[in-house]
């Protein structure tokens, strides 16, 4: 068995047996990593803590056939102001879970790991309401699914562009209009998004139309992985229980 | 094990399993409609500890510390595991809080994220009915070394410290 180390940030966990955890981490070079972590759940057990849910670490692992052996943790980042808000915590569980479906076990991804990262951060510090949107428009492009936002995505005319659908591939033009209505302010922030201009749209202050660029973030998201996110419909979301993008 | 030992065996775990029941209260397990907390009246109906699992309960009662009541929630809030408040007993809670005159609910789920959630999520609800809501502390293990504990645990035990009496 090969010993290697990474760093990562902690996805998800389950029990397993009387006292063990598996984790899931996102890893900049080891894509999505499955361990065993044994006696986690001991409260004398040291690593348990450091690997909950959001932990940023670094860690030694062995390989294993099918789940690795998580040895040593060392947290580099706890985001202890995300657990403790539930306003932040939402957001940020639904990036965890998109992380989760995201990446292929044993593929390095460092390009999802650094918005992942980066998006986690800036949660932590900024009080805009589009951290989460950002997240995931960029996520799509990190992925290579870009949606058309700059000119109509079925017939390339420049504009005016008014609705947005997700299976046409991007925003669409009056005569082509199909799926969701949008206004114009939401689909100049998700080209300002997608053009470089995240962080000065961080910077602005709370936009009216924020929540509708996050509601069609999620719909190419949800499209894209080919699944309902969980995280995005529960009553800490936004949206509220049962709410949904579709 | 002789056949008619083993038949014994089998007879006796359905008869506990026939017997055991769950709290209306409260939602532990017990015998009867009351569990034996519910139905002792020497405990305090005032203070109400919210926890996870009647195995919690187990674990507190051995401290021999707390005197009130408890609250099974029957889990913690996990979103991504797609366990919301409809799945927890925290309407039970609720209804709980006036004609039992609840003065406090201290918030005893576990200290992970899913009982961290829940704890936030249950002090957002209790808020507006006008009691005191507290989360157990959570410190140092007694016995070990400093030098052992983790940062998570160590950081919390330093932002809960108290004054110490001359
Ligand atoms: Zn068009
Ligand atoms: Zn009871």
């Amino acid at each position: 068995m090969a010993l290697y180390r990474d760093e990562g940030i902690v996805l998800r966990t389950t029990r397993l047996g009387e006292a063990d955890r598996i984790v899931t981490l996102a890893t900049p070079e080891h894509g999505k990593v499955r361990g065993v972590a044994k006696g986690v759940r001991r409260t004398k057990s040291r690593i348990g803590a450091r690997l909950e849910p959001l932990g940023h670490v670094t860690m030694l692992c062995w390989r294993g056939r099918e789940l690795d052996v998580i040895t040593q943790v060392e947290i580099l980042e706890p985001f202890r102001s995300l657990r403790e808000d539930l306003s932040r915590l939402g957001p940020a569980m639904t990036m965890l879970e998109v992380a989760d479906q995201a990446s292929a076990e044993r593929h390095a991804a460092p390009e999802l790991f650094a918005l992942l990262l980066g998006a986690l951060r800036t949660l932590s510090t900024s009080s805009s309401t589009l951290v989460l949107a950002g997240f995931l428009w960029r996520f799509l492009a990190v992925e290579g699914v870009s949606p058309v936002v700059d000119s109509c995505a079925t017939c390339g005319c420049p504009g005016p562009l008014v609705a947005f659908d997700p299976a046409e591939g991007g925003f669409l033009c009056r005569r082509c209009r199909r799926g969701q209505a949008v206004g114009e302010e939401s689909v100049g922030i998700v080209q300002r998004i997608l053009g470089g201009g995240l962080r000065g749209v961080l910077g602005e202050g709370e936009h009216a139309s924020d929540d509708e660029v996050e509601r069609l973030g999620l719909l190419a998201v949800e499209r894209h992985l080919d699944r309902r996110l969980r995280t995005a419909h529960n009553p800490l979301s936004p949206y509220g229980a049962g709410g949904s993008a579709e | 094990m002789t056949k008619e030992d083993a038949n014994r065996l089998a007879r006796a775990i359905v008869e506990v399993k026939e017997r055991t029941t769950i709290c209306r209260t409260c939602f532990n397990v017990g015998v009867g409609e009351r569990c034996a907390i519910c139905a002792d009246e020497r405990r305090d109906p005032t203070v109400v500890c919210v926890v996870e699992d009647p195995r919690d309960i187990v674990a507190i009662e051995r401290t021999r510390e707390f005197r009130g009541r408890y609250h099974v929630l029957g889990g913690a809030l996990s979103p991504i595991e797609g366990v919301g408040p409809d799945q927890l007993r925290i309407k039970e809670l609720l209804r709980r809080i006036e004609p039992e005159r609840v003065k406090e609910v201290i918030l005893c789920t576990n200290p992970n994220l899913e009982g961290e959630t829940t704890a936030m999520y249950l002090a957002k609800q209790l808020a507006p009915l006008g009691l005191r809501v507290t989360r157990i502390a959570s410190g140092l293990p007694v016995g070990g070394d400093l030098e052992y504990a983790d940062e998570l645990t160590l950081g919390r035990a330093l932002e809960g410290r108290r004054e110490v009496q001359p």
